[in-house]
This record gives structure tokens, sequence and C-alpha cells, in this order.
């Protein structure tokens, strides 16, 4: 099964009730898959096709707030149409849940893997959960719908275009039955209802307006805690788990690896190569991005010698975004405890990450008397 | 693309772990298009691309001479080749490489698949592969092909044992 795929089985067992998308490019066979699940019946939902991203993200926010269950996917520039629209999501309290495919932002026309769509939308206040394997899309579609409605925030899945979407492999479907005791009908506290009137998208004052934000703010703090919970549950019935951060093979090491999306998985190879040589080294896998979980990495990365960040991805005139965070995250840790944090720009417009790419990366860390200023850009041929 | 995810799916069958994916610009037909295919018995952990292929499959024989397709295969490995020409014809690479070739195009064609100009060679030039390469069993290509393939599974199936068994002796008369 394509990622793709993944994505619209995720949507499909959750039992989305409306399901809205634009059809064209930067679109995915993730709702041409839905559409035809609609249309034959194996899947009881409203397909609404739109004219735009900006539309879908419209109809998904009217769904939700009616009480529905909302799904969308998109990528690169249709994620941009949509960035107006991702606030009220999120301000709104709806728990959309929308995939996105991670695809570089033209000029120039590329569609191929690249962080920096659903980076640039970091500050609209919505959940964001990145995937290394097809099977993680498939369980993380469905989990996301159960944070999203137990915090009432949206939540986007993010999956590497190609590295996931267009590839094929081995993906287990859980069963309807277990998915359904997993995550059952949604329950709305509240919803767009003509016998039960209520003001929606009202104008707020500054009296209160400031008082919905930190709303928003607690809810994002209670989705860390809330997400472990939900994995556990996962794990309970399906025997997969994935945490917000997981750690792999860090135990004793001098140098770790901080990665996000399939670069992981080849990081994996890396590090196992390497400890079978007797080197120390582990990573650090990001699946959570958005509550960022600070503490968590703190906890991990305190003590270790050094850090590399391998970011796909750039904040013009910073750096990598990932880098930039976590080099805040250890600000508050004792100096003593504080890794060398080495930034590592990596992968941009789905350039190939390989196992020379992350070796290098090794290699430079080790060889660093300490970091630069800037982060490192690997595999760069001007 | 097809031929990677249908090549996989009966590997796959097989109980090996697998993982296919393309590479490709424009999204059209007759575009030129790479795709992969990762064959293990444990978790396939690498995903990026291959570079250094042990298999390697040409479905359009003008690409021989406009590039190396053999860049980066491994010495030893083995290429099959959609031509309508016999493997001795690419003598500059029988030194180095397994080679074998079998002419799909007409073959696809003689089952009705696609037309003279543009067959769809996918499906036959799978058949020609279990039968050269020994990684994948031909019955399970052909359930694969059903499976997979949105149309026409019957010429599919019958293109891809046509293709195994004329590459059979095309390999004979190449050694």
């Amino acid at each position: 099964m394509v990622g793709n795929h993944a994505v619209s089985w995720g949507a499909s067992l959750s039992r989305a009730e409306v399901i809205s998308a634009y059809p064209i490019t930067p679109q995915t066979q993730v709702v041409e898959q839905l559409s035809e699940m609609c249309a034959d019946g194996r899947l009881n939902a409203r397909f609404i096709k739109v004219e735009s991203e900006h539309s879908a993200m419209a109809a998904c926010i009217g769904a939700s707030a009616a009480g529905a269950r909302a799904f969308t996917a998109t990528s690169s520039q249709g994620l941009a149409l949509m960035h107006e629209l991702l606030h009220w999501a999120s301000l709104g309290r709806l728990p959309i849940v929308m995939a996105d495919i991670n695809r570089a932002l033209a000029p120039g026309w590329n569609i191929w893997t690249d962080q920096n769509d659903t980076l640039a939308q970091r500050d609209t206040g919505w959940i964001q959960l990145y995937c290394e394997t097809n099977q993680e899309v498939l369980d993380t579609t469905i989990q996301a719908f159960k944070l999203a409605e137990a915090v009432d925030l949206p939540v986007m899945l993010v999956l590497d275009a190609f590295y996931l979407s267009h590839t094929a492999e081995p993906v287990d479907i859980p069963d309807p039955e277990m998915v359904d005791v997993y995550l059952p009908r949604r329950e709305p506290r509240y919803r767009l209802d003509v016998n039960e009137p209520r003001a929606f998208g009202a104008l707020v004052r500054p009296d209160s307006y400031m008082e919905m934000r930190w709303h928003q703010q607690s809810a994002m703090d209670r989705a860390r805690a809330e997400f472990e919970h939900i994995d556990r549950e996962w794990e309970n019935l399906f025997c997969r788990r994935y945490g917000a951060v997981e750690s792999y093979r860090t135990e004793g090491a001098d140098l770790l690896l901080v990665t996000s999306g399939t670069i992981t998985s080849t990081a994996r190879f890396v590090i196992d190569r390497r400890r079978a040589r007797g080197e120390a080294v582990g990573l650090v896998k990001m699946k959570m991005f958005r509550p960022f979980p600070a503490d968590t990495l703190r906890t991990l990365l305190s003590g270790v010698e050094r850090v590399a960040v391998l970011d796909r991805n750039l904040s013009p005139g910073r750096s990598g975004i990932f880098a930039e965070e976590i080099r805040a995250a250890l600000y508050d840790v004792d100096p003593e405890e504080r890794p060398a944090l080495y930034g590592y720009v990596v992968g941009l417009g789905g350039r190939d990450v390989t196992p020379g790419t992350i070796d290098d990366i090794i290699d430079r860390t080790r060889g660093a008397a300490a970091p630069t200023r800037e982060d490192v850009w690997v595999g760069l041929n001007l | 693309m097809v031929a990677s995810q249908v090549l996989a799916a009966a590997l796959f069958s097989e109980g090996r772990e697998v993982q296919s994916f393309p590479a490709f610009g424009v999204e059209r037909r007759g575009a030129p298009v790479t795709a992969f295919l990762r064959v293990d018995d444990a978790p396939i952990q690498l995903r990026c691309e291959i570079t250094e292929p042990d298999d390697l499959i040409v479905l359009d024989p003008t690409l021989v001479d406009a590039i190396d397709v053999t860049s980066g295969l491994k010495p030893g490995g083995s290429i099959l080749i959609n031509s309508d020409r016999p493997a001795e014809h690419y003598a500059a690479l029988a030194g180095r490489f397994r080679v074998a070739t079998v002419d799909a195009s007409a073959i696809a064609t003689r089952n009705g698949l696609g037309s003279r100009t543009q067959p769809i060679v996918n499906t036959a030039i799978l058949g020609a592969f279990a039968a050269v390469s020994g990684l994948v069993g031909l019955e399970s290509v052909c359930s694969a092909i059903e499976q997979e393939v949105p149309g026409r599974a019957e010429a599919n199936v019958r293109s891809a044992r046509d293709a195994a068994a004329a590459v059979a002796s095309a390999v004979a008369g190449a050694a």
C-alpha cells in the first residue's frame, strides 16, 4: 500500500463523515481513493468537491461546527492557500483532521518532499504529527481524530512526498470493529443546531479574545499528555506504539541525531551499522512538532556531548526550524549538561538523503571543535 | 510504476518484505520515469533512491543508447531489456553484466495491450523478469497482475506468460 492510500484507509476506518477536497495538483491519491470509497458505498460520508483548498478547509470548518467528523488532504501550495482558514479551524476549536504530503513550495515548481509547507503553518494552532512509515501513516490518521476530539484542536498528520506518499510497502489494516472501539462516534460539546442556537464566529472584543487564546494554548498543553494516553491505548489494541518522541539506541551515546519523517528510517540503518562497529551513536525521532515536546527533549538530550539536528526545511535568514526550536528548549538546561547542538540543512526539495549523507553528518559533528554559528548545508553543489 | 508495484505485490505474496517507489517529474504517459524496488527478508529501513542496484529492467530500448542505464549497477548484475534484438546485440554490456532481452513490445501488441506505437509492456516484462531472475515465481507475478492491474487482467497475464516463455530461449541463445 502506498502512503497516500494508507491515509485514505485511515480516514475511512475513522468513519469520517465529511470529506472536502480540491481534486487537482498538488492533490494526491488520498482523496482519489476516498472519493471511490464514498462512491461505491464502502464509506458513508459526504464527499464535497470544491474549487480551491481554501474552500476545502471552509467546508471542513462548516461540517465540523455542525458536529461531523471532517477530513481533508492537501500539499505544498494547497496548504499555503488554506492559511487563513487554518487559524479559523484552530481558534474555532474544531477537531478537523488533515493529511499533508510534505512538498516543497514553488518556485521552482517542485513536487518532491520538503517540510517547509507544514512548518510555515506552525503558528496556526494545529497539532502537527510527522510520520516515518506507511503503517505509522495509517495508524496516525486514526489516532489524529481521537486526539483532535479529546482536546478540540485540529490535527495535521504529515508524510513525506514520494518516500511515503508514492512508496508501496506492507501495511497492516486494523480490524474495523476494533477501530470503532478505539474511536467511537464523535460527541461534540457544541454544534451548529437550529434547535439550540448559539453564536459561532461572532465578534470577540479585547475583554475575551485573550482568554480564547489562553484556552487554545492550554488545549495544546493538554495534547502532549493526551497523545501519550491515546498512543498507549492504541498499543493495547493493535500492539504498535510510536511516542511523541522516540529514542532509538540512545543508551550511552555521546552523539545523538535528531530526525523527523523518513530520514529517520535511513538514519536507523546508519546507527545500526555504526553501533555494530562499537560506536556510541543513537537517534531521537520527533513525531510531534506541535505542541512542542520540549520537556521530553530536554530529558533525552541533557548530558549528551553532541547533538546533530537534521532539518529538511529552512527558515530563511535564520536556520533549520527543528534545530532552532531545540536550541531554545535546551537554553534552560544546566550548562554542564547542555549538549553542543549542530544544525544541518539537508534534502530540500526532495534531494535524496542517503546513508552517505548521514555518515557525513556524523563525521562532521565528531570532527568539529564546536558548532558553527550557522547551520551547515550538506550535499550542496554550488 | 505499475510494474514495480505489481512486482512488489508478487514478492510480498511470497512472504518477502518489499518497498517500491517511483521517481518522476511530470505525471504523464511516456515521460521518462524510474521506479525502485527493494526486497528483503527483514523489514526495510532504507528510504532513499537505489543507486547501486543488483538487477535492472529497461522498458524502453532507446534509453540504452541515450544514457548510461548501467550507472551504479553492481558488477555481475543483471539487465533485462525490452528489445527486438538478441542479447548478443548488447555485447558491450555483456562483459560486465548478465544481459537478457525480450521483445515485450511485440508480445504486448500481440495480446492487444496498448497500440503498436505505444504498447503497454509492463506486464510482459515482469513475466520475463520472473523467468530470468529466479527472484520471484511466475505464478506469483500472474496472481499479482490479476490483483493489481486495473483492466484486461487476462490479456496481461497471457502477455506475462508469453514473455516468460520467450525470454527463456533468448537467455539460452545468449549463453
